[in-house]
Formats: structure tokens, sequence, C-alpha cells
């Protein structure tokens, strides 16, 4: 009956593994079993993408709807080019959207914020490119301009 | 003149000798993990080293996780809250655990509580001929001692590590939640925001991988190419728990530059 014992505890061992494992997955790192229905990339250019990296959330109205998958520099127009993978239900951002980076918080990370507008007609597809762009803050530019303008007057 | 050649010989004999033991240790891993189990008689033997290396190494790794879990909080919040940002005590001490300490200090423990008992098992083994015995009677002593501990060692490692990395994080939570009173909403939102099930969780597992070959295998050659006296087990015990925690320190950098370098 020694035997039976050590079955027994060996499998409490693997179901406390696997029960890690499980917890790890959904509460830690909050996998959803959902099917990922696949996506597609848009791209933007920012003047100064500063803070923004790849994995940072791409969010409209405060929902994540994609990621940032990479970051370079536009050979052409010398500006940010930030590509990102939207979910491929959200299907309703028109051409003339505007695509923000944005602080969660006061030091805290930075993300894409995308406000669609008003072209119900021209939807982006793959490849396509959000025009309307607005940089990141960065607080020295800000600083420096406040002081400027304290200068002048 | 004499005595240079004589010490030169003598260098040139060690580091042959190292040679030889890298040899004779590949050489085991090679017939170990080879060695084609036969289930009927083969899985017996592998539920018992799973019970003796993994089961009995469960209370240490549950209290050190639960501890450590619970001092990476205290120590995170006292750093955090000077910003305002407690919240993210949560993420520091999950992103740390999942992807550095679980893994890390499970090998080590692991090296100190069941590859030392490995090493010391099969050098007595070694020692009282056991091991010659069975091979006299036909029983390949790689394929009944050594390849079961192998394959328990490999599958204990993660199984622990994932039993580290809960427990550590439900410790944060006690101490974090229970204890300073951050909230526990953002607590755990935080927590799902920053870590990945694929980049942390995955990577940290095969992190766990990696130091279960190495650290059963050193255990396992350090204890059947030990010297057959109780000077030798001594030694051969010793050198199980430097060798692999030094080896699962120096792999641990080199697995985290190639996994996160470039997060």
């Amino acid at each position: 009956m020694r035997n039976r014992g050590i079955e027994l505890g060996v499998g409490v061992f693997m179901l406390v593994g696997m029960l890690s494992l499980a917890m790890l997955a959904i509460s830690v790192s909050g996998l959803t079993l959902a099917k990922q229905e696949g996506s597609y990339k848009i791209y933007a250019r920012f003047e100064n993408a500063g803070g923004l990296t790849a994995r940072s959330k791409v969010t409209m109205s405060g929902v994540a709807i994609g990621k940032v998958t990479n970051i370079s520099i536009d050979r052409q127009k010398l500006m940010a080019l930030v590509e990102m993978e939207i979910n491929a239900d959200v299907d309703y951002l028109t051409s003339d959207s505007s695509a923000s980076i944005l602080t969660a918080g006061l030091l805290g990370e930075k993300y894409v914020g995308i406000t669609t507008g008003a072209a119900d007609d021209e939807i982006l597809k793959e490849g396509d490119f959000i025009e309307d762009t607005q940089s990141s803050l960065v607080l020295e530019e800000l600083i420096g301009k406040f002081l400027f303008n304290q200068a002048s007057e | 003149m004499q005595s240079v050649t004589a010490n030169l010989a003598l260098l040139g004999r060690s580091v042959l000798d190292r040679v030889a033991a890298i040899g004779r240790a590949g050489m085991v891993l090679m017939q170990a993990v080879i060695a084609r189990p036969d289930p009927l008689t083969s899985f017996p033997l592998l539920v018992r080293q799973l019970y003796s290396v993994g089961v009995l190494s469960m209370v240490i790794i549950i209290v050190s996780g639960l501890f450590i879990g619970m001092v990476l909080a205290l120590q995170g919040y006292t750093i955090l809250v000077d910003y305002g940002t407690e919240q993210a005590v949560g993420q520091m001490v999950a992103l740390s655990l999942v992807r550095e300490l679980a893994p890390v200090v499970t090998a080590l423990l692991f090296a100190g509580r069941a590859g030392s008992a490995l090493t010391a098992e099969i050098g007595l083994m070694k020692t009282t001929e056991q091991l010659s015995s069975m091979e006299m009677i036909g029983v390949d002593p790689l394929r009944r001692i050594i390849a079961p501990r192998f394959w328990a060692g490999l599958i204990c490692l993660p199984i622990l590590t994932m039993i580290f990395s809960a427990v550590g994080i439900w410790g944060g939570m006690l101490v974090g939640v229970d204890w300073l009173g951050i909230y526990e909403g953002s607590f755990w939102a935080n927590m799902q925001n920053s870590v990945d099930f694929f980049d942390d969780v995955l990577n940290g597992l095969i992190k766990s991988l990696v130091f279960g070959v190495v650290v059963t295998w050193v255990a396992v050659f350090q204890g059947y190419d030990s010297v057959p006296t109780s000077e030798g087990i001594s030694q051969a015990t010793t050198k199980t728990v430097v060798y692999s925690s030094l080896a699962v320190l120096g792999l641990d950098f080199i697995l985290t530059a190639l996994m996160f370098g470039d997060l």
C-alpha cells in the first residue's frame, strides 16, 4: 500500500502544478480563451514617438483594439513610422481618423489613442495610413515653450 | 628545470581530466536520454523518483515562494508609495517572479534539496558496488538508475516553478492588498495589463525546463562519476550544489538576454 501513497502524492503534485499554471495564465496574465480573430495592420507617422514601444496598447475611447508592433523611421519624411495591429473585428475606423500618443496617468506608459472621423464611407484597411496624428507630449518641449512665451511677454 | 616540466605535465593532465569529465558527462546525458524506457517497468520507477524529487521538495518551494512574494510586495510598496503608484506593486511582483525569481530560486533550492540527494544516493550506490552488481546481472544502471532520475528532475522543476510563482504572487497579494491596503482591482488589473502569457509565463517555463536539464544532469553525473569513497561522495555532493548553482545563474543571464533583451 506504500506504492499507492506515492502515486497519490505524485498525482497531487501534478495537479497543484497544473492549477498554478492555470492561475498564472488566467488571473495573472489575463489570457482569454477567446479565439484571436486575426488582425490587420495600419500605419501612422508621428513627429515624435518618444516613449512608445512595441507591445504598447492601441485604444479607441479607452478600449484596447490592438497593439503597436513596430516603430521605425520613415526615411522619406524623416518621421517616426508606427506600425499598429488592429483586431479584425474593429472595422469602423474611418480614413479621416486621427491618432495621438497619450500617457496613462502622470508617469504611466504611453499608448496610441484613435478617434474616428466623419467619413463613414471610407474604412481603413490593411496597409492604410492615418494622416492626422498628434505626437507624444515631451515635457522638456513644453517647458521650453512656456519659458519662451514668458520671455517674449 | 625538472620541476617546470613536471608542473607543465600536471597542468596538462588536469586540463585533459576536465575535458574527459565533460565527455563522460555528455555520454551519461546521451545514454540517459536515449535509453528508451520500457513503459511497464520504468513507469513505476519514474513515479517513485517524481515522488522523492518533486513531492518532497514541495514544502520548501511553497514556503520560500510565499516569503519571497511577501518581501517583494513589502519592499516594492515602500519605494512605489513615494511616487503614489503603489498599485504597480502587483505588476512588479508578478513580472519579477514569473520572469526571473521563480525559475532561478526554484532551481537553486532544487539543486540544494533534490540535486544533492540524487548525487549522494547514486554515489553511495556506486561505493557499495550496487551499480557494478547491476551490470553483472545484466541490468543497465544508466537505464535503471540514471534515466528515471533525470526525467523526474526534468519534469519536476517546471512544475515546482509554476507553484513557486503562483504562491509568490498570492503572498504578494496578501501583503499588498490585505495588509498594506492597495486597492485589489487595480492590483490585479495592472498585473494583467503588463504580464503576457506567451512572453512572460511561457518564457519562464522554458527557463525552468533548461535549468531542470542542467541541475539534474550535473547531479546524476556527479553521483555516477564520484570517487567511490565516503570522502568522494561528500566532494561530489558539494560539487553538485556549487556547479549547478553557478550554471543556473550564468545560464539565467544568457536566457534573459535572449528572451527579454529587446523588450
